[in-house]
């Protein structure tokens, strides 16, 4: 028995004395093969010779052997099945081994795979989340404050926003199909639109949230409307719409990705989906991980910013 | 005329159930500038709403405020006010705090910094110029609110509980150094207060108000103010004067609490 991709030689036998001689075989493993058991014999099965115990137990059609590593049934015609016991094992297109994943990941980091670079891969799927985030940020922040500041721009978009926000952005990609196509313009829509709820919320309970007595303390400092907004409102508000810029990286992250397993020429998705096409189980392995480490690590990047833009959050 | 004078304000709020409910009625007083004065009284009684009023955050059903004979019609920098707790900038370290007034009225940081950093040594915190609000223990940022207040040179300075999230302790210390400002800048004070102590300590006069509609009930002037500028705080709980008052004070605003509870229980 031997593994997939090794070259093996058979072991020299003797032959042995008598009607029937000795007979050698190599299987691969996961495999099977037939023993044609006769073709070096006197006897022949077409002269009527058979096979009716292996190892000191009777064997007859439909019924194997346990030989230790491997069972042995017999066929209809009268051959021999070798089955190799297959263990526990799991083959590498299930579950690849650890060693492969890592050589694989040193292949296409070099070579690339369909066409582009594993980095390339990634980064592009990092730069659709930054325009898609960055667009959403910058329509979604002002229309929060708006909705914040005046019953009228609550009581209009309120209804649109609360409606849209619970709506998964997985389940715009077929309207956005539609619209914009599979291109580049159709993937910006719709992590623009991913953000855009999260961020409008955030920022309109920032907003919202701010303390009366810190609006009437700046009042009775002397503060006109505009210099409220600009040192009380504004600041006070950053904390939430950093929350808000945290999800929607993280959800903007997972919206990619799906929209590319979509269709895509290059993505972190598209390489996985195309994989896992080709039966490359290593590759979908290594790009999950790949996905998580960078989801994780857009996490820990606006904590850090957090940390170092807001640091009073939390403490009011 | 100079001083601040409350004329008449009554104040009632709608309610969503389209009644309304009348917060204070008929409240008229007249403060010469340079007054104490402290504001007791049950929960419910307005004080807050009246106190909201002279700061101009909230215009009165009836009735106007005047300041030095000009009608009040909004907040403004001329009436400062001290909160609680949680009124201070955390985006914004002690200096920057207490320098916001000064900075809104155009003053540039280098020409209003020795001001902000006097102020800051007088209120005690002349090691903590730099440090964020949320380094400092409560008692600090009540300092920093006090001195945020001062920095604007208010001519009335309105002061809502401002020790009441205070521990005991650093609630004393604290009381003499509103006295010791009060003294100092001569500034007409209201200071709202649940702690019948701290009004008897704190107030030249003091103010008993009534619940339902507000109203003020019971008006004392009080020695105690003046002695605690120089005497310990402590000295003055012992006088005989000062405990029967505060026996007289406490027993007045139980029996308001316990007509507001026999009230509700006949309602519900």
């Amino acid at each position: 028995m031997h593994g997939t991709g090794v070259e093996v030689t058979l072991p020299e036998i003797e032959s042995g004395s008598g009607f029937a001689k000795n007979d050698v075989l190599a299987v691969k493993a996961y495999r099977t093969k037939l023993l044609k058991w006769d073709a070096n014999d006197s006897e022949t099965r077409k002269g009527g010779a058979k096979i009716v115990a292996v190892n000191g137990q009777l064997i007859v059609f439909g019924t194997d052997v346990d030989a230790g590593d491997l069972k042995i049934a017999l066929t209809q015609k009268g051959t021999l099945n070798v089955k190799p016991n297959k263990g526990i094992q799991m083959e590498p297109i299930w579950l690849p081994a650890p060693e492969d994943v890592w050589n694989r990941l040193k292949e296409i980091s070099t070579s690339g795979f369909k066409n582009y670079t594993l980095a390339e891969h990634l980064g592009f799927s990092l730069f659709r989340v930054v325009i898609g985030f960055f667009l959403g940020a910058l329509v979604g922040i002002p229309l929060g404050y708006a909705m914040g500041l005046s019953d009228w721009f609550r009581g209009w978009f309120d209804p649109i926003v609360e409606f849209m926000r619970p709506v998964p952005p997985l389940a715009l990609i077929p309207l956005v199909i539609i619209w914009a196509g599979i291109g580049e313009v159709g993937k910006t829509i719709l992590l623009f639109l991913a953000a855009l709820w999260i961020m409008a919320i955030a920022s309109r309970a920032g907003v919202s949230g701010v303390r009366i007595s810190k609006v009437h303390a700046a009042y009775s400092l002397g503060a006109s409307k505009w210099q409220i907004m600009r040192y009380v409102i504004v600041p006070n508000s950053l904390p939430e719409i950093f929350t808000g810029a945290r999800v929607a990286m993280g959800v903007c992250w997972g919206t990619v990705v799906a929209a590319e397993l979509v269709a895509a020429e290059k993505g972190a998705g598209m390489m996985i989906m195309v994989a896992s096409k080709f039966q490359q189980t290593d590759i979908v392995i290594l790009g999950i991980i790949l996905i998580g480490i960078i989801g994780f690590g857009i996490d820990m990047l606006m904590r850090w910013a957090e940390r170092i833009l807001v640091p009073w959050k939390g403490r009011g | 005329m100079s001083g601040l004078s409350i004329q008449n304000i009554s104040m009632s709020f709608d309610l969503p159930n389209g009644g309304s409910v009348q917060a204070l009625k008929d409240v008229t007083l007249n403060l010469k500038a340079g007054e104490l004065l402290s504001v007791l009284g049950p929960s419910g009684c307005g004080k807050t709403t009246l106190l909201n009023i002279v700061a101009g955050f909230l215009v009165p059903t009836k009735g106007e405020i005047l300041l030095h004979g000009n009608k009040v019609t909004g907040p403004s920098a001329e009436r400062g006010m001290v909160f609680q707790q949680g009124a201070l900038f955390e985006w914004m370290n002690v200096r920057e705090n207490v320098g916001f007034g000064p900075r809104m009225k155009g003053v540039s940081t280098a020409r209003a910094r020795e001001k902000v950093d006097h102020l800051l040594d007088v209120v005690g915190l002349q090691d903590f110029k730099e440090k964020a609000i949320y380094e400092l223990s409560g008692g600090m940022q009540q300092r920093v609110a006090l001195a945020r207040c001062l920095a604007n040179d208010p001519d009335v300075i309105l002061m809502d509980e401002p020790l009441g999230a205070l521990d005991a302790l650093t609630r004393e210390k604290m009381q003499s150094l509103v006295l010791n400002l009060w003294k100092e800048t001569g500034k007409t004070i209201v200071l709202i207060t649940h702690s019948v102590e701290e009004a008897l300590l704190l107030g030249e006069r003091l103010l008993v108000m009534a619940p339902r509609p507000g109203r003020i009930h019971k008006e004392y002037r009080l020695p105690f103010a003046d002695l605690g500028v120089d005497a310990d705080l402590r000295e003055i709980k012992k006088h005989d004067d000062y405990g029967d008052k505060r026996e007289e004070i406490l027993e007045m605003i139980w029996n308001m609490e316990e007509e507001i509870m026999g009230r509700t229980e006949v309602a519900g």
